[in-house]
């Protein structure tokens, strides 16, 4: 079965000045795979600062990671040349944040779907390329008639939102990366949306990878995730038992954080205070997460703790759980359902 | 008790190239002190105006058109510039969207807190002012030294907290907060909660905490406020207003959450909020709702009370009633 995507050992290092040693890790020695025929949809979580986006900009090849690779259908993403790269480049697609910094406003709407279609030549002709972007738009459940030839100021952040999930089907991709999607968008629309992504997923076979601060969503739409902290894998596996059981303390005080609509369910009390995380970096040495870990031994302080397997499909990376069998950060991927 | 805050037939329109846009139409609101109320609604439907409209910052081409708006037996709407001056942030205080991106990165945080005092109270000593910034600084979770910083050396949360302890400098009577976590991660967004919380309960103000986050209003507020394209649609408790909303939108909103047991199912709204430019005739909502009669066509329903103090407009409820 062959790899559609592959992070090898991935590390990105943001450095200050060039003879500067301190710098911040960003995402550190990160693996994963994403089969090419079990499409799937991975939540990648995390605070601000976790290294998510980083992810994002990685796999999308805006920057190129300090060490290791990330392969795409077996090739390096950053040496692709000529019609390989044109093909990663209509295969791997995104969907920002922010839905009114996306577009142009001196065009029309017309312009983000017709640049595409133009660059991949994805049409024969005219009344073809007409109907393909009324096809896409009302696939993610907008009237063309309603959207085409409009400027982006007259339509609301949803429909702009969703006007970006068009753009991204109309290409056929591959992989999708949403960044945030629903994170600017109102309560009542982010349904519509999340909707229009898992259908992707599910009618036309595209691996979503949902990096989202949001776990309420990401259970919602994912089948697995990954938890981010100041870059390393806290915990990861399926996103059922990852938020119903959480084992690591940082997953636990994620989920403990979301304020549940449910007047009966508050935010714990177990107090579990969030720190401010006094304690910058130690120069990565030890647990990320111990600066602000209520469990915290001595240990936690010199060596970060390996991915322990903590059921069939989770793993945490936590003393607590030295006793269980260690998970090389390589095979991170098996423990990922699709 | 008499409410803190009295707001009565509060109207406020903007007047653009294409019309006149009502944003604020008709609006009463009570809230006692100690109190923490909700707004919510969708983008465009009035939150914001409505918070300006109480500070009374609404800018051209906005206008307050009637109503007021009482805070503690004073009328602010009647107020001249000077006193209405002197009534922000010690009588009302507004914690804007994205607050945390208004300090100035040029000045101290010290030096901001000091401005707000001195424009008020000019013959306080120096001295008096900085321990009063200082107290703020600590009731909102922030050593003393915050005081010396800059914004740059400050994260997301600690900024909107600086922003809260300058919202408290002058224990104003009722403090607005526009969203106020909305940019930042869940544990942030707890922790800016529970000081926003705590400073609250210490000082016995009334907050209205404006947002669409439906889950936040579950855990923070007493009463959740639906507005629905410049109209309250319906207030009840929080409790009532999730385990029983009246109001077709609001039961439409409290559908569309999230939660544990209904994973994978997605029930949006349908439709879109109308413009305010042309609200549809009769109850504004008639468009998207299911439950639509003939008679919402025509005629705008009245805010009438129900059971346990619910404020609710709708004409489901006053057929044969």
């Amino acid at each position: 079965m062959a790899n559609l995507l592959e992070f090898r050992n991935v590390t990105k290092t943001y450095t200050r000045g060039y003879f500067s040693e301190a710098g911040t890790t960003a995402l550190a020695d990160f693996s994963m795979t994403l089969k090419e025929d079990e499409p799937t949809i991975m939540t990648v979580a995390g605070e601000s600062g976790s290294g998510k986006t980083t992810l994002a900009m990685l796999l999308l090849g805006f920057i190129d990671p300090s060490k290791g690779e990330i392969l795409y259908k077996g090739k390096n993403i950053n040496k692709l040349r000529g019609e390989d790269r044109l093909n990663y480049r209509r295969e791997v697609q995104a969907v920002f944040q922010d839905p009114f910094a996306v577009f142009n406003p001196f065009y029309t709407v017309d312009h983000l779907l017709t640049v595409p279609i133009e660059k991949f030549k994805l049409a024969k002709s005219k009344a073809d390329a007409r109907n393909k972007m009324e096809e896409a738009l009302s696939s993610v459940g907008l009237r063309p008639e309603d959207i085409l030839g409009r400027f982006p100021h007259q339509l609301s952040g949803g429909q702009r939102q969703r006007i970006n999930v068009a753009r991204a089907l109309l290409l056929k991709p591959k992989v999708l990366v949403a960044d945030e999607p629903v994170s600017m968008v109102d309560a009542s629309l982010r349904a519509n949306i999340l909707e229009s992504l898992r259908g992707l997923h599910r009618d036309h076979g595209v691996s979503i990878i949902y990096i989202t601060h949001d776990l309420t969503t990401a259970y919602h739409v994912a089948n697995s995730i990954v938890v981010l902290y100041k870059g390393g894998v806290m915990e990861a596996g399926d996103i059922d038992n990852v938020i119903q059981k959480p084992q690591h303390p940082y997953t636990r005080l994620l989920i403990d954080s979301i304020p549940w609509p449910d007047v009966d369910r508050r935010w714990g009390t177990d107090g579990m205070m969030v720190k401010e995380s006094e304690t910058t970096d130690k120069g990565g040495k030890g647990c990320r997460f111990a600066a602000r870990c209520p469990h915290v031994k001595d240990s936690c302080l010199h060596t970060p703790p390996p991915l322990y397997r903590v059921g069939e499909t989770q793993v945490a990376s936590c003393v607590l759980y030295d006793n269980n069998p260690v998970l090389p950060a390589t095979q991170l991927t098996d423990v990922l359902p699709v | 008790m008499t409410p803190i805050l009295q707001i009565r037939d509060l109207q406020v329109s903007y007047y653009t190239d294409l019309g006149r846009a009502t944003a604020l139409n008709r609006v009463n609101l009570d809230l006692n002190a100690g109190e923490k109320l909700g707004l919510v609604g969708e983008s465009g439907s009035g939150k914001s105006t409505m918070a300006l409209a109480m500070m009374r910052m609404i800018k051209a081409p906005g206008r307050i058109e009637s109503g007021s708006v009482t805070v503690g037996g004073v009328d602010l709407i009647s107020l001249n510039d000077e006193e209405m001056r002197l009534a922000r942030l010690s009588r009302i205080a507004y914690i804007p969207q994205g607050a945390m991106n208004s300090l100035n990165p040029v000045m101290r945080i010290g030096a901001q807190m000091v401005d707000a005092i001195k424009a008020h109270v000019p013959d306080m000593s120096q001295a008096d002012m900085t321990e009063q910034c200082m107290k703020a600084l600590e009731s909102v979770d922030l050593k003393r030294n915050v005081f010396q910083m800059y914004a740059h050396e400050l994260s997301g949360g600690m900024k909107q907290r600086v922003c809260i302890a300058i919202g408290i400098l002058l224990k104003p009577q009722v403090i607005i907060a526009d969203e106020p976590t909305s940019a930042l991660d869940v544990v942030t967004q707890r922790q800016v909660m529970e000081t926003i919380d705590r400073v609250q309960k210490e000082m016995g103000t009334a907050v209205i905490l404006i947002g669409h986050d439906m889950g936040l209003m579950a855990q923070f507020v007493d009463k959740v406020a639906v507005m629905y394209a410049g109209r309250l649609t319906e207030v009840s408790t929080v409790r009532d207003m999730f385990s029983k909303p009246m109001h077709p939108y609001a039961q439409a909103l409290i559908k569309s959450l999230p939660n544990l047991s209904n994973k994978g199912v997605f029930q949006g709204i349908a439709g879109l909020a109308p413009s305010l430019l042309r609200i549809p005739n009769g109850c504004a909502f008639h468009p998207r709702c299911p439950q639509a009669m003939d008679v919402c066509k025509t005629t705008i329903p009245d805010v009438k009370e129900y059971e346990g103090n619910r404020l609710v407009a709708c004409h489901l409820y006053t057929e044969g009633a």
